[in-house]
């Protein structure tokens, strides 16, 4: 067989000396790097994608990962990624799919972001020994309320409330398929959520019957492979989401390869087993914003009028878009970044399409705010959302909550090694294969995921605290307590953020 | 027999009553001088009748799970998107995007539809949609469908339009299509194949016809005296090969 000239980006190594056969790496890669040769391991380290499974199983810590020492010659221009695709290119005519959001070096604007403090003039104050509040409503907020005092002297809302969904802290799941996503790892957010009071989001690949329980924590997804998508379905979740478009993948559609449809995903979706699950890029009843309008109400009158959210990727017009989604009627924008993850998606796509989602939020909360429309609808910002600074930062610049999944399925085991679209995910997590999802156990991990949920509580309440304010509610689009480093005017004018210290 | 007088109403005023009428234990309803109302039958899940007398708007039996639903004039678009079980009568023609995402029902439609109808079809074991066409069909008819069963009869014999458009079930990658007469295979996306049907196929195709012909009207033998076509996907995995690994 022709040997690939594109070379392995790792080399698999095991310390000869400390290997004491027990074959485990063997057992834990989904890979088939490892395999026995009557005496000892051998090693296809082409397969190798550093998932680390193997170095994490290794009783011994006889295995080391390294970076392939054998690259091609530096070159600043012709990196290594590039030469490698021509290369893979050239032998197979295909388009190089990746997983999980780009790894490209871009500016990351939130880490040019810093967020104010309190000093004498003005009085932090203790989270641990005060109330803050984290509590958040997502959906259409009244542009008035009326109050009256009621025959027993007590205040009662006399306007009637839109639909919210009510969440414990600014922080939700983003939708991640059963499909995408093995149903354990479904398991563990769900249960994450049902803890933390927050809600999961199902993707577009049905709710399986083992999430029932959990629904009063799970929103659910249309899009437009429709794919689960039955009456039981959109009444089951808190809430309706439309998934016009994705970060990673901005302008084109989903794709679930065949390897990861066995029977019970096929059953889910209602396709042939082995099928590639194909969610086209347009959804062919919606050209226009009329149309969209027509299927929120679609939606509405099917559910009896629960919220709707509108899913989109952060694109150059975004702020445009999203007026046109909330005057279409949605009770959320859900705004997804180009750091956004994806379990496949050509990389030429997820590396060159798409804004940062710190743009698109500062933009989107001032075109809304200019046309007296930024209480119709709620803002979830998504998109590369590594930590409760991230969270902090993008609520300050107009976000009302903040979406996040790989840091969630970091909790679960993965190492962002980016080859989720290939089935063989060795933690379990982007699988579908039986012996790999079995690792998963979703109580376990649940528990570790419960654990950075309640970690970045702290955190946002310390950050709260700092800044003098006991409700996050006074941090949603107080960009005053926002400064930029290092940031040209212009992009500190779009992010409405004054330059440190101004 | 429940008569509602649609006249000047606003649709979810209206589907409030067509709830109210169900949930007070009428199986048969009648909606008169229906003009362009969207989303009638949105969501329904009780095995009522209701019959339409006008023109009903966009979205009809959207989610539907369970009615059958008569329309005795035509019809216009996005009907029976991503319906469950019921069925859908139109006596007259329909429009675009006809059972977008239909996971199982029937829609039986007398005459002509436009473009992109029944696309996205699922089906299984357990469920699968049925669309029947009398009359001609756009472009796009049956694109990415993965289940279910999707029929075009070409009635009209002095109709001289072709009767399907361009872009015949492309990324079907499911489900079967059957259609009356000669089918050209520059019409059809790549995944596609055209063969005959044998008699396991046309059990199915006159099982489905004679319930068409009954709600219609129609002589099932006059039909069945054309000859009909099959399509069938020829790859599970039309796109198995767009991508490096």
């Amino acid at each position: 067989m022709f040997k690939s000239l594109a070379p392995p980006e790792y080399l698999a190594t095991i310390d000869r000396e400390k290997c004491i056969r027990c074959k485990r790496c063997i057992q834990n890669c989904g890979w088939g790097v490892y395999s026995w040769g009557g005496d000892k391991i051998l090693i296809n380290t082409s397969k190798c994608v550093k998932c680390l499974r193997c170095y994490h199983y290794c009783p011994e810590e006889a295995i080391e990962i390294k970076d392939n020492p054998t690259k091609f010659k530096n070159n600043a221009y012709w990196s290594f990624h590039h030469i490698r695709n021509i290369k893979r290119q050239a032998e197979t005519g295909g388009i190089p799919l990746t997983g999980m959001g780009s790894d490209q070096n871009y500016p990351i604007l939130f880490d040019n972001l810093m967020i104010d403090a309190c000093q004498v003039t003005n009085p932090s104050i203790d989270p641990l020994r005060e109330p803050m509040e984290l509590r958040t409503y997502l959906g259409k907020k009244p542009s008035s309320v009326k109050i009256e005092k009621g025959k027993d002297g007590k205040l009662k809302l006399q306007t009637k409330m839109p639909p919210q969904i009510k969440l414990d802290l600014p922080i939700i799941f983003s939708p991640m398929s059963f499909g995408s996503i093995s149903l354990n790892a479904q398991k563990v957010l769900a249960m994450a959520a049902k803890e933390c009071g927050t809600v999961m989001n199902t993707g577009e690949g049905g709710l399986h019957e083992d999430l029932f329980p959990y629904k009063s924590n799970i929103m659910v997804q249309v899009a437009s492979g429709r794919f689960g998508v039955n009456p039981d379905y959109l009444n089951a979740g808190v809430a309706v989401e439309i998934k016009i478009g994705q970060g990673a993948k901005p302008g084109i559609g989903g794709h679930l390869p065949g390897e990861k449809i066995p029977l019970e995903v096929a059953k889910t979706r209602m396709i042939p087993v082995g099928t590639d699950a194909i969610s086209p890029a347009p959804q062919h009843d919606i050209y226009s914003i009329e149309d969209l309008r027509q299927l929120i109400y679609a939606i509405k009158e099917a559910t009896n009028y629960k919220p709707v959210s509108v899913k989109i990727a952060a694109v150059h017009n975004v702020a445009a878009i999203a007026s046109g989604i909330v005057r279409a009627g949605a009770d959320i924008v859900y705004l997804d970044g180009f750091r956004g993850g994806t379990g496949a998606a050509p990389s030429i796509i997820r590396d060159h399409l798409g804004i940062p989602i710190e743009h698109a939020i500062a933009a989107v909360d001032d075109r809304l705010r200019q046309e007296g429309i930024r209480n119709e609808a709620s803002i979830v910002a998504a998109g590369g959302i590594r930590s409760s600074a991230d969270a902090a930062k993008a609520i300050a610049l107009g976000a009302d909550a903040c979406a996040i999944a790989t840091s969630a399925l970091i909790t679960m085991g993965c190492t962002t090694c980016g080859k989720c679209y290939t089935g063989n995910c060795s933690w379990g997590i982007t699988t579908q294969r039986p012996e790999l999802t079995a690792r998963l156990d979703p109580e376990v991990y649940a528990e570790r995921l419960i654990n950075l949920l309640h970690a970045w509580t702290h955190e946002l309440k310390e950050i709260l605290g700092a800044l003098g304010i006991n409700s996050i509610d006074s941090l949603r689009g107080n960009r005053e307590r926002l400064r930029g480093i290092g940031l040209d005017t212009q992009t500190l004018d779009i992010l409405g953020v004054k330059p440190a210290g101004r | 027999m429940f008569e509602i007088d649609a006249k000047g109403s606003y649709y979810r005023d209206l589907n409030n009553k067509v709830r109210d009428a169900i949930s007070k234990g009428e199986k048969e309803i009648t909606l008169k001088n229906i003009n362009g109302q969207y989303y009638i039958g949105d969501g329904l899940r009780e095995k009522v009748s209701i019959i339409i007398e006008g023109v009903p708007g966009n979205d009809l039996a959207a989610f539907m799970d369970g009615p059958t639903i008569r329309i005795k004039s035509n019809a216009q678009d996005n009907i029976g998107n991503t319906m469950n079980s019921g069925k859908v009568i139109i006596e007259g023609n329909a429009g675009d995007v006809l059972g977008y995402g239909m996971r199982g029902g029937k829609l039986h439609v007398r005459g002509d539809v436009g473009y992109r109808v029944g696309i996205h079809m699922k089906g299984d074991k357990k469920q699968a949609p049925t669309i029947v066409v009398g009359g001609t069909a756009g472009d796009f008819f049956g694109e990415y469908m993965a289940g279910g069963l999707l029929i075009l009869l070409g009635l009209d014999e002095n109709d001289p339009r072709p009767i399907v458009g361009d872009y015949l079930g492309t990324g079907m990658h499911g489900g079967m299509i059957f259609i009356r007469g000669e089918v050209d295979e520059k019409l059809c996306g790549a995944e596609v194949g055209i063969m005959d049907p044998d008699a396991d196929d046309l059990k199915v195709l006159k099982a489905a016809l004679t319930d068409y012909c009954n709600d219609l009207g129609l002589n099932l033998d006059e039909i069945m005296k054309k000859s009909f076509k099959k399509l069938i996907p020829v790859s599970l995995r039309p796109y198995g090969n767009l991508y490096a690994y």
